[in-house]
């Protein structure tokens, strides 16, 4: 898939408890998470956030709990797509397992900056900064997890086998 | 002849049906538990419903309500409730209704439900707590979990292990809480990420079962998959005659290979508190006696069992709790509860006007029961200290043992037991 959109730039360890605060874990709705995405790290993120757009950040994102929420949240808040230098590792099979596309690329953190314009295609792994000109290339998934990316998620890959 | 192989290596791969399994290899294992609990539980039910109209084994998927039972608000009242409707439909053995519930974590190795050689994945990050019992335990997402509760399988991606070894004697006053805070003062909170950590040496050889519990518990602030202990006689005396089933003990090759060993002098651990918005944020005790408290909680997955409910008690004894601070202490499952009754810790508790609480993980994850105000600071034997973790973005978590929190609820500011004397003196 393809994706174009402004960066929202933040730090090293964001944690699921900043992504979405416990206090809005009654409920697992989509639409009501996504109105609280990043609110204890960033309070305006959810004003100014338009579908399309694209989080960059350094180590360690998604570090804590293991609340799905959080990748449901920041999807239903309109981003397609994370790019970090690394991810915590529940949160990466979350983000897998939810359809929320995630990419490992620590050159291309480095040099993206906040607002610039980033496209991206999480099939081949390209990452372009149409601000700058500067293009990037982030780590390939293994084929295991390729495939289950490519069958729309971890269900769909169980549906299909017990077919 | 198979490779040599750690203990979490061992674990998957009697698992995977495999005789041997190397770090990076990708494999899809049999699981011995699948558990959730009422926040996790309703997506991961979804999940499994999606795949299959009966869970994979009603003996092995366990569902224990504890973030936001009893029932916070109207909300947490329908996610119990579906969880509680899914449970009776499924004839879940292991479903724990209040009154019978405790904090998952302590709840499930109490009630002998997890056994040493075990592979669990849990939808809560602190599943890797059973670790102490010699099991391989991770959390996951609800998705996950719910695959696992309809297939009985997960994958995984089989991890490196960085072994600690802590050999030496423990000063008096220095908990597994500290052990463990020490650890990850010394590798931060992504130290371990993708990793195994597997705790050895006379010093946790010397640790009961409760603290062990706490040291693995927080792996997962190290970016752990797994905070594994070798099985010795403290576990076999703690799985005797609780456990359900039958239990293995697998220990690492000695000439496995490790990602890291990190050998660490007990005598150099210190009691120790980890200051906001991080768990790796650590100090010792000594030097943050200016931090003046609004609230102090005793309690959670990672330090809410017996032994820890005793060493607070021993503080608490006799004393009050500062008149500019809540004491708040959730014994973390209900016969944790009534051994405080019995033993008297309750009196003693109540008596230096502790607030007590029935078992929930409530102020842990900020969702209720001791939320704090803007400004706020409270210091917490709980396991997570970012930013709003219990309350305004503003407040303040500072993680400690057991010990240190009563002494600081008496104190009105973080210290040690022996401040107190000395202050009154």
């Amino acid at each position: 898939m393809k994706y174009s959109g402004t960066v929202f730039r933040y730090g090293r360890d964001v944690d699921t408890d900043v992504i979405i605060p416990a206090r809005y874990l009654n409920t697992s709705d989509a639409q009501e998470l996504a109105k609280h995405c990043m609110e204890d790290l960033d309070a305006t993120f959810v004003e100014r956030v338009h579908p399309g757009d694209i989080i960059v950040a350094d180590e360690n994102f998604g570090c804590g709990s293991s609340r799905e929420h959080a990748p449901i949240a920041i999807r239903a808040a309109g981003v397609p797509v994370v790019i970090a230098k690394s991810f915590a590792r529940i949160f990466y099979r979350n983000a897998i397992n939810t359809g929320l596309a995630i990419m490992e690329c620590p050159e291309a953190v480095d040099a993206i900056s906040d607002g610039d314009t980033v496209s991206v295609d999480t099939d081949t792994g390209a990452i372009v900064d149409e601000t700058t000109g500067q293009t990037f290339q982030a780590q390939p998934f293994p084929p295991f997890i390729a495939e289950i990316i490519d069958k729309g998620g971890l269900v769909n890959r169980w549906k299909e086998k017990l077919a | 002849m198979a490779r040599a192989m750690t203990m979490a290596e061992k674990i998957l791969a009697a698992h995977a049906g495999l005789q041997e399994v190397e770090p990076g290899q990708l494999i899809e294992c049999d699981l011995d538990l699948v558990l959730a609990n009422d926040v996790t539980a309703p997506i991961a039910i979804r999940t499994c419903q999606e795949i299959s109209d009966t869970v994979f084994d009603a003996t092995r998927v366990l569902l224990v309500p504890d973030h936001y039972v009893p029932n916070k608000d109207i909300k947490s009242a329908e996610q119990a409730k579906l969880v509680r409707e899914f449970a009776r439909v499924q004839g879940i053995t292991h479903y724990y209704e209040v009154g019978c519930m405790g904090v998952e974590h302590a709840l499930l190795p109490e009630q002998g439900v997890v056994g040493a050689g075990d592979l669990i994945i849990g939808a809560d990050s602190h599943t890797c707590t059973y670790g102490a019992l010699g099991a391989f335990s991770t959390g996951v997402g609800s998705t996950d979990a719910g695959v696992g509760m309809a297939t009985g399988k997960a994958w995984f991606k089989v991890p490196e292990t960085i072994k600690f070894v802590i050999d030496g004697t423990l000063a008096p006053g220095v908990t597994g809480k500290d052990v463990i805070l020490h650890i990850i003062g010394m590798i931060g909170v992504d130290g371990a990420l993708y990793k195994a950590m597997e705790f050895t040496g006379s010093a946790i050889e010397s640790l009961p079962m409760d603290e062990r519990m706490s040291i693995s518990n927080m792996a997962i602030e190290a970016g752990g998959k797994a905070g594994l202990i070798p099985v010795d006689d403290i576990t076999r005396a703690y799985l005797d005659g609780r456990v359900e089933r039958p239990y293995h003990a697998f220990y690492s090759d000695e000439d496995a290979t490790f990602a890291e060993v990190i050998r660490i002098d007990a005598a150099d651990i210190v009691p120790t508190v980890a200051f906001p918005h991080l768990p790796s944020n650590t100090r010792p005790v000594a030097d943050a006696r200016d931090i003046k408290i609004d609230q102090a909680v005793i309690g959670s997955c990672t330090n809410g069992r017996l032994d820890d409910m005793r060493q607070a008690a021993a503080i608490l004894r006799g004393h009050r709790v500062h008149p500019d601070v809540r004491c708040i202490i959730i014994p973390a499952t209900q016969a944790v509860y009534k051994a405080c009754i019995d033993e008297g810790l309750m009196d003693v508790f109540l008596d230096a006007n502790c607030a007590v609480s029935t078992p929930t993980c409530g102020p842990c994850l900020g969702g209720y029961m001791g939320i704090l105000a803007a400004g706020e600071r409270a210091i917490a034997t709980t396991n997570r200290n970012f930013v709003g973790r219990m309350g305004d973005p503003t407040s303040e978590v500072y993680l400690s043992s057991p010990a240190v929190a009563a002494a600081s609820a008496v104190l009105g500011h973080i210290g040690l037991p022996e401040d107190i004397e000395e202050e009154r003196s």
